[in-house]
């Protein structure tokens, strides 16, 4: 399967080129980008692991791709995403958030119902890959 | 009998005779008068009876909208008039359209209850819009002193809350009304939610008048399209949504609605804007107790939005709607089948998102509007729009909005979830290439072209709805100029 949170799940997976591009428009816009990861991809799991602060202060995109590759190399197993925040008054939230790289087998997830009273179900999702220790969720 | 065709009196001295005087001259024509901070303005279009004094006709819709009643009564002595009159302190002719006028009035705070848009149309499109002295007469703005916002919860979420609790960001976001609207069993309904989701929607919606009706009732309905989010949800790792509709003939039974809705899990709920507007602010706060997002479907707005002349403006509907809290309104896509001139559609829009709007003939807005920390409202364009038109879609309505494809969706050749896959894809692509700098209205349809080369769905969309344009002149339409709705 193929989990398609972020901006842009639905393209053919961004080259660097592109995702340097959306850095430059996130930079432009004035807009600190971050760097995140996991291995628990959750829908509601919206506390990736920060690789780092975010870059408040870096302008250049080439440097932020850097980061993004050190990264991904560190976590070759590992969902990578990239986020640009936008601290405006009335905003103070994301502004854009798209995964630049991906597990290569997506294992999904189980959707497990409890019946109830009533016709009533109880739905959880479960992500197949966290029945495996952390760290070895996902094949290198 | 009108109060225009009594002929006039000495104003001081016959101000508090018993019988029938101008409403100028009662006091509710002020031309000097400086609009206060606190005061609600309005802007009206009057089109007076043959033969009244606009300036007349202005003070009459400032008094029948404040105090005045048609002759003089002595208990106004009682008060502190001059200050609860409404006051009448500017006519301005419509150029290009005699016989029309804008007045603008201005209303002491005092006149309105705290956080009640209930009390607060009742003054301003009460009794005067039957006022026999006019031929017609349209709200076309208003502006609400932030003292008078603050009294108000607004939206239950807002548009930052609910990407936040959707974990969507960056781009427009989509649904689609389940189509037919009507005859669907519960089981079918399911199917069609489900597919739609799985293929790539954020959002599905009840229409406006699926309710509980024998063909299925409310509770099947929602049963079955949980188990249609979720089973997406599992499919796409995304979290999802229906506008469950709790519209129902009483509030006891909208509760209920609302409250199974909640218990089974839903993100979201949806209203129809027959309901009115206190239960409509009754469901807000319900909303924002129990953190669930608020839909709301502007059913029957056309009756009293759509004519120029005569009625309420739309943004005049969005501005109450931000105010009593929805986190989402159906505001128009100009490029749809339904009403909506570009000027008009983005008056709208910067209503209901913006924290100050500013004043803007073109767009329709008569005043400055500071909204303070209200959050925004996610305005949704729904009606007559495909995947082709997506690059027009982004440049008129921006991103915070919902993009609503409902027959773009589920009449696909290929399938509903084919639909989807086609739409979410070309809002991607649209979006990518306006951050990458591209001219994308411009490029739009070639870029969405040349997508189809690997996106088998998106192709076929193009090749069935490429060249469909709903190429209507609009009826409402700035004074200032003219345009066509484009295609």
């Amino acid at each position: 399967m193929l989990v398609t949170q972020g901006t842009f799940s639905y393209l053919p997976p961004l080259t660097d080129a592109q995702v340097k591009a959306q850095v430059q428009y996130a930079l432009d816009n004035d807009w600190a980008m971050s760097v995140e990861f996991t291995d628990d991809p959750h829908p509601r799991n919206f506390l990736w692991d920060m690789w780092g602060l975010p870059m408040f202060d870096m302008r250049d995109p080439a440097a932020i791709l850097l980061e993004v590759q050190r990264c991904r190399d560190a976590y070759p197993a590992r969902y990578v995403r990239v986020n640009a925040y936008d601290r405006r008054l009335g905003r103070q939230t994301t502004a854009l958030s798209f995964i630049v790289q991906r597990p290569k087998n997506e294992t999904g997830f189980r959707l497990e119902r409890q019946e109830g009273p009533d016709r009533q179900v109880r739905y959880t999702l479960h992500p197949y890959a966290l029945d495996r220790g952390a760290g070895e969720r996902y094949e290198r | 009998m009108t109060a225009i065709e009594t002929p006039p009196r000495d104003a001081a001295t016959d101000r508090w005779s018993s019988g029938v005087i101008p409403y100028a001259q009662m006091g509710y024509w002020q031309p000097d008068y400086v609009p206060k901070d606190t005061d609600v303005l309005c802007a009206f279009r009057i089109t007076p009876q043959e033969g009244v004094p606009p300036e007349e006709a202005a003070a009459a819709v400032a008094g029948e909208s404040s105090t005045a009643t048609w002759t003089v009564v002595w208990t106004d002595r009682l008060t502190a008039h001059e200050h609860y009159q409404a006051k009448a302190y500017s006519v301005e002719p419509v150029a290009g359209t005699p016989g029309q006028y804008i007045a603008l009035i201005a209303y002491a705070l005092d006149l309105f209850e705290e956080g009640s848009i209930a009390n607060l149309t009742s003054s301003i499109i009460g009794n005067v819009f039957g006022f026999k002295a006019l031929r017609a007469l349209r709200l076309e703005d208003m502006r609400i002193p932030l003292h008078y916002v603050n009294t108000f919860q607004g939206p239950p979420h807002g548009i930052v809350m609910e990407r936040e609790y959707l974990n969507k960001y960056g781009r427009p976001l989509l649904g689609a009304t389940t189509k037919p609207k009507l005859g669907l069993s519960a089981r079918n309904y399911g199917r069609v939610v489900y597919e739609a989701l799985r293929g790539g929607l954020d959002f599905t919606k009840d229409d406006e008048n699926i309710n509980s009706q024998p063909f299925m009732r409310w509770r099947d309905r929602y049963l079955s399209s949980m188990e249609a989010v979720n089973k997406a949800m599992a499919e796409t790792g995304e979290i999802k949504g229906h506008y469950l509709n709790v519209t129902a003939g009483d509030m006891e039974a909208m509760y209920e609605r609302a409250e199974f809705a909640k218990e089974i899990g839903s993100v979201v709920i949806m209203l129809d804007l027959t309901v009115g507007f206190t239960a409509m602010t009754s469901m807000s706060k319900w909303a924002r107790r129990n953190g669930v997002l608020l839909h709301l479907h502007r059913a029957g707005h056309g009756t009293y939005t759509r004519q120029k002349t005569h009625g309420v403006s739309f943004r005049v509907i969005a501005k109450w709607c931000r105010l009593l809290g929805v986190d989402h309104i159906h505001a128009g896509t100009v490029v749809g089948k339904l009403e909506g001139d570009p000027n008009m559609v983005q008056g709208y829009y910067d209503t209901l998102r913006k924290g100050f709007v500013e004043r803007d003939l073109m767009h329709g807005i008569y005043f400055d509007q500071d909204w303070g920390s209200m959050p925004g409202v996610m305005p949704v364009a729904s009606g007559g729009i495909h995947a082709g038109q997506t690059h027009q879609l982004l440049h008129y309505l921006g991103e915070d909005v919902i993009l609503q494809f409902g027959g773009g969706t589920i009449g696909h050749p290929m399938g509903v979830a084919a639909g989807a896959t086609a739409n979410r894809t070309a809002v991607e692509l649209i979006v990518q290439a306006r951050n990458e700098g591209r001219d994308f209205f411009t490029e739009g349809p070639e870029i969405l072209r040349a997508a189809g080369r690997w996106c088998a769905p998106l192709r076929a969309a193009l090749d069935v709805w490429g060249d469909i344009s709903f190429n209507y002149e609009s009826t409402d339409t700035p004074d200032v100029a003219t345009t066509a709705t484009p295609a």
